[in-house]
């Protein structure tokens, strides 16, 4: 039984699709990486899978006990988060919510796993600050963190490394090889596809014509043609 | 000073002043803890929108001879609703609707009033404000609210904060954010309704974006900013109407002349305390 089943999946805007007739599953421990040109609705499949967009056809199923207060979830950045005012304590702690009823006080455990998050991503030192003042890549962490908190079986990573110097993308794949490590389920939309086809343990190359399903290896052959501007083999 | 103690005694020994403190406090906070959320999230101008609708319900209710509140709270509940929840799936954006809906809703009530000629309305009540006809039942109404809205407040915190910072990651980790937007708006609306006894339609939603504004000059948390702004409507509302009262100035009008110079002190002061810091 497989943790995640899309059964032929068509997501539309407006009735006009992005994303036809899509069918794949994600194995528990699989590192899906969700790869393909602007507009073939890498995006718009994350929100599908977190049940932020209803689809127009078919299902997305859950199993192995999957529900969403499992997963974390690493969003691209938002205009309104420009002049919000929150510490990065109180970004990072919020991932925590998903394990609480609906009175929600943090725990003692909520703390240690938060500031642990905290630890791993080398932001400690910034726990008092203002996320609004932070740069881009401190707060793209900060936003990790959270998604880290909140993750139990899966988290999915929108473009996790957009903003994030060539040492912390580095640094970042490091992390996401140690959660599969730790049996954790990862899907990831990223542009960076020679790094991320490292951590990837399958590859879904979404075009405007159709998908891909392969090995990373299997990909990777097809990446030179790609480069060049090619049409694909 | 004594003579100004007991000047100020007497002003509360009048029961419309005691019903107006504790009305004019209560409303205020729970617009302020509610104005967070609503600044926040871009929605600053559903205050003015809805308070439109409400004297558009109330001009309406009023020429048909209907109890004023019982038409206007569901209406404005209604409309909330259209505001907060519609707006973020429909095709109109946010700020194009409010404005469609408050100026279309104070044409419809300024209709209805000029066709109820006859009818002793005074409009200038409906648009500034008056602490004059507040009665006890306005009173028992704002407790009321305050009861509904202060331990919702302290009880969702992390929630509001979660919701408010993040809707989509709220959502995604498994909260149920539909129910949150409803009860939200509910609150909105019933806060707008109170509020504009006092403060009027043109000035209620001062008491919604000045608190939250003028803490974020200078609390860098959301804990904080949240705090600051509950205390912020104490003063400036307390205040207001103490001087309404001294210099026989609008209570309304005064309570917003207030709230602008927090926000400027409260300017200046993260101002000069960034640039100390620099």
């Amino acid at each position: 039984m497989s943790l995640i089943h899309c059964d032929n999946l068509t997501l539309s805007y407006d009735s006009r699709p992005v994303l036809n007739d899509l069918s794949f599953s994600v194995e528990a421990g699989d590192c899906l990486c969700i790869v393909g040109e602007n507009g073939t609705g890498k995006s718009t499949l994350v929100k599908a899978l977190l049940g932020l967009k209803a689809p127009s056809k078919g299902a997305i199923v859950f199993s192995e006990g999957l529900t969403s207060t499992a997963i974390g979830y690493l969003p691209q950045r938002n205009e309104t988060q420009k002049d919000f005012p929150a510490s990065v304590w109180e970004v990072v702690l919020s991932g925590r919510l998903n394990g609480h009823g609906l009175f929600a006080f943090y725990s003692k455990a909520d703390k240690i796993a938060a500031e642990a998050q905290m630890e791993r991503l080398n932001i400690s030192d910034l726990k008092k600050r203002s996320f609004a003042e932070l740069s881009g890549g401190q707060q793209q962490r900060v936003l990790l963190a959270r998604a880290l908190c909140a993750a139990k079986q899966l988290i999915l990573l929108d473009e996790p490394v957009a903003g994030l110097d060539p040492v912390a993308a580095a640094e970042f794949y490091g992390i996401v090889q140690k959660l599969k490590q730790e049996g954790m389920t990862v899907i990831m939309v990223s542009h960076d596809l020679l790094s991320s086809l490292r951590c990837a343990t399958r590859v879904l190359w979404l075009r405007h014509d159709g998908y891909t399903l392969c090995t990373p290896e299997e990909f990777a052959e097809r990446i030179p043609a790609l480069l060049k501007g090619g049409e694909p083999a | 000073m004594t003579a100004l103690l007991s000047s100020l005694g007497q002003m509360f020994s009048l029961s419309f002043m005691v019903y107006a403190l504790i009305t004019g406090v209560l409303v205020s906070l729970c617009a302020a803890l509610l104005g967070v959320s609503l600044v926040l999230k871009r929605y600053s101008m559903i205050g003015d929108g809805l308070s439109h609708v409400a004297f558009g319900s109330l001009a309406v209710a009023t020429a048909l001879s209907l109890a004023p509140m019982k038409v206007a709270v569901p209406v404005v509940i209604l409309s909330a609703f259209l505001l907060l929840r519609l707006s973020e799936k429909g095709k109109l954006k946010g700020d194009a609707l409010t404005a469609m809906i408050s100026t279309g809703a104070l044409a419809v009530g300024y209709l209805a009033v000029s066709l109820s000629t006859g009818m002793n309305i005074d409009i200038d009540n409906y648009l500034f404000g008056s602490i004059l006809t507040l009665t006890k039942s306005d009173v028992w109404l704002s407790v009321g609210l305050a009861a509904l809205v202060i331990p919702a407040y302290i009880l969702l915190f992390h929630r509001i904060f979660s919701v408010t910072f993040d809707h989509g990651f709220a959502k995604a980790t498994g909260m149920r954010i539909g129910l949150y937007d409803s009860v939200f708006a509910i609150l909105t609306a019933l806060t707008i309704v109170l509020g504009m006894r006092f403060m009027g339609t043109l000035l209620i939603s001062a008491l919604i974006v000045f608190p939250p504004l003028t803490a974020m000059r200078v609390m860098k948390s959301f804990r904080g900013v949240v705090i600051c702004s509950a205390v912020l409507p104490l003063i400036s509302f307390v205040t207001g109407l103490i001087l309404s009262c001294v210099f026989s100035t609008p209570p309304g009008a005064s309570v917003v002349c207030v709230s602008i110079l927090l926000f400027m002190g409260f300017a200046l002061f993260g101002w000069l305390r960034r640039r100390g810091s620099r």
